[in-house]
Order: C-alpha cells, then structure tokens, then sequence
C-alpha cells in the first residue's frame, strides 16, 4: 500500500511527465490556450492512460517479455516476442483513443470541438506511450502498481497543461518583445515550471 | 503518368530541402517533435545519434507512404501510418542496440518514442498523403535536418557551459578556462535549461525573421 501511494505521488510531482521529460510538449503547448479546453485535454489523457498502462503491462508480462508465455504450454518457453513491444503499445493506444474520441463526441460535442484534430491526435501523444515504455523499463511488479503509476502520470500531465493554460491566459496582457511572443515565452515560462517543479525532488519517498 | 520527368533536384525539390532548416523549422516554427529534442541534448553524441535516426525514420515513412498513399482507406490511415513508422523504428533500434549499445542505454526510451514524435505523423500527414514518393523523400530529409540543427545547437551549448567539452574533447580544460576561476555550471545540464534555451533561439530566429512573429 505504501509503496503504491510512493508511485502516486513520486509520478505526478517528481517524474512529472511534461516538467521532467517533456513528454506530450506538443498538444501541452499547442492546445493550452484555454483553461477549459486544456482541462478537458487532460481528462481524456488522464483516461487513456490508466488504461493503457495497465493493458500494456498485462500484455508484456503474459504475451511479450523473454519466456512470458509459458503458461500457454511449455513448448512456447524460450519465445522472445520483445522487440513487437513498440507495435502492441502503439495498437492499444490507438484503440483506446479512437473509444475516447467516440465517448466525447457523444457525451460532450462542445468539447468534441474544440479539441479538434488534438483529440485523435492523443494517439501520438508522448506521454502515453512513454508512461508504458516507463513502465516497461522500470519492471513494475503488479498490475496495481501499473496502474497507480498511469493514473499518476495522467494526472502530472493535467496539472502541467492546466497550470500553462493559466499562465498563458494571463500573458496575453502583458507586454512582452515581439518576436518572443506565442511560442518563445511559453518555452521560457515551461522552463521556470520546470525548475519551480525540480524542488520535489528533495522529498523522500 | 506524366512523361516529362524533372530533375531530381530541381529548384522546387532543393526549397522542399531548405525551408524546414530555417523558416519552416520544424521545431522552432511548426511546434513539432520537441517532446524528444530536448530530454537528448545534454551531449552531444547522443544527440546527434537521434538527429540521424530520426531523419532516416522520416525520410523513409515519408517514401513508404508516398508510394502507397492511393491505397490507404482514408478512415484508417492513422494505423497504417503509426504501423510503417513502428516498423521503421523498430529497425532503428535494433540497429542502435546492436552497433552502438551505450549509446541506445543513453537514449533509453527515446528511441521508442520516435514512433511518436509529431514530426513524423505531421509530415505523413501534412505532406507524405499529398505528393510523389521523391519529393517526399526530399521533404524529409529536410525536415530530419531542421530538426538535427537544434537539436545539436542546444546540445554544444548544454555541453560545453554544463560539462565543459565539445563532443567529449575538453575544451575548456584545454584553454585554461578553469584557472581563471570557471566552474562548470550545474544548471545548465538540468532539463528546464533545454526548454528556456530553445525559447532564446527561437527569440533570437524570430527577431532576424520578422515574418514569423506571431501576430497579436
């Protein structure tokens, strides 16, 4: 139980996706323009993630690793299907975005909107397939661990965005040099976050 | 199809070549693929290892696709493209780790997330859907090489103020730097300083390239 809670929050504030990474910059910078939209982002990465992960997770201990299979039949012991990881990752997300896209378009078509070509987009999102490729490399011993760890990642990542979306809501009336307007201060204002966000670091888990 | 062929590398294919060094830069200008170019840019070595294997990814899923873009169903070509660029980079990594190990171990998950790196499903999109497989091909390699040129750009500034060297050769130790004083400055191999740096080049393309600031 402790260590699930250290996963939770070491994901969301120490290993934070977009501050420690930066991973999923592209749909961070492009779609937080404002709070609502951002937050809205964020929820469906948030959800894509928990599922994913633990998908991802499930598949490379029972299907992908060295010798997962096993306990299909003896026979299939020494199969080393590693190096598909990358394809039946990607596969996954893929689905499970196209089951997001759906749910939004049907639940809340405003949102559906305004998110446009970023909602499919989620698909190549780095920071969905890079909590799994994380997740792989780091060995997680459980499903519930795999999980807690994409539930964190999600919610890091929608804190960043949400955060930014702010920030940027405020810029817009200040009175900053010209050709470092738009996307030149937001690398500069994620920068400060980033350090800002490094002083978790300290926390021992 | 059209009989009068052009010269591989005529004026139009060598601008498909030039604008995404400078004013279609893929990353200063249309916001792509920064996910990886900044977590690679502590040394250079590595950086330069990804520069290469990205533009190879791009160059050729970019070829693959132009040649079989008239048979893609439209509804599903976002699979069909993240299968060739899974393929590609597959190929990519397995070479890496089979030729130049430490370096793979640097790269560490980076390489995977090629596959998703915006640059590549940008262009697919944007361009690959649309044109003949050369032009494509060109297209990439361009758009590979924009991306390099940052990435090494920040890398020798990260290198060199945060450890001192340029491509592992010892520069500062070499001039003397170190006895006037100069420490090496820890901050700048943190990852926040690739974020505030590629926001000072893009200040500084920006004010040279008045025609790319964003209007407000």
């Amino acid at each position: 139980m402790e260590n699930l809670f250290n996963i939770f929050i070491k994901s969301i504030f120490i290993e934070n996706m977009v501050f420690a990474y930066f991973l999923g910059m592209c749909s961070y910078l492009a779609v937080s323009k404002t709070v609502k939209t951002s937050s809205g982002l964020g929820i469906a990465v948030i959800f894509v993630m928990v599922i994913t992960v633990p998908v991802d997770y499930l598949l490379e201990t029972y299907i992908l690793k060295a010798g997962a299979m096993a306990w299909i039949s003896p026979a299939l012991a020494d199969v080393d299907l590693s190096f598909l990881s990358f394809i039946m990752y990607i596969a996954v997300i893929a689905s499970m975005t196209q089951l997001v896209e759906m749910i939004v378009e049907k639940f809340a078509p405003a949102l559906y909107l305004s998110l446009g070509i970023f909602l499919p987009l989620i698909a190549v999102n780095c920071a969905i397939l890079g909590a799994s490729l994380f997740m792989q490399q780091r060995e997680y011993s459980s499903v519930a661990e795999a999980s807690v760890f994409g539930l964190g990642s999600g919610i890091g990542w929608y804190l960043a965005i949400v955060a930014i979306a702010a920030i940027k809501e405020k810029l817009q009336y200040s009175n900053i040099p010209k050709p470092l307007r738009g996307l030149g201060i937001s690398f500069i204002v994620t920068g400060l976050m980033a350090i800002a966000f490094m002083s978790f670091m300290g926390i021992q888990l | 199809m059209n009989m009068e062929r052009e010269p591989f590398l005529s004026a139009k294919n060598l601008k498909l070549l030039k604008e995404p060094i400078d004013c279609q830069n893929p990353i200063t200008v249309q916001v792509l693929g920064i996910c990886s170019a900044l977590a690679v840019t502590v040394k250079m070595k590595p950086a330069i290892v990804m520069a290469l294997s990205v533009t190879i990814v791009v160059a050729f899923s970019n070829l693959v696709i132009a040649l079989i873009r008239n048979y893609i169903p439209p509804r599903i070509r976002i699979i069909v493209q993240l299968v060739v660029i899974a393929a590609l980079v597959i190929l990519v990594d397995q070479i890496l780790r089979a030729y130049s190990y430490e370096v793979s171990k640097q790269l560490s998950v980076f390489v995977g997330l090629i596959i998703t790196n915006c640059i590549l499903m940008g262009r697919l999109e944007a361009f690959a859907m649309a044109n003949k497989p050369w032009p494509s091909f060109i297209d990439g390699l361009g758009n590979g090489a924009g991306y390099g040129l940052i990435l090494i750009v920040v890398s020798i500034f990260r290198e060199l103020l945060g450890s001192g060297t340029i491509y592992g050769y010892p520069v500062f130790e070499k001039l003397g730097i170190y006895e006037t004083g100069y420490v090496n400055n820890g901050l700048i191999i943190l990852p926040p300083m690739a974020l505030i740096l590629v926001g000072l080049i893009i200040w500084f393309q920006r004010s040279r390239n008045r025609k790319l600031i964003e209007g407000k």
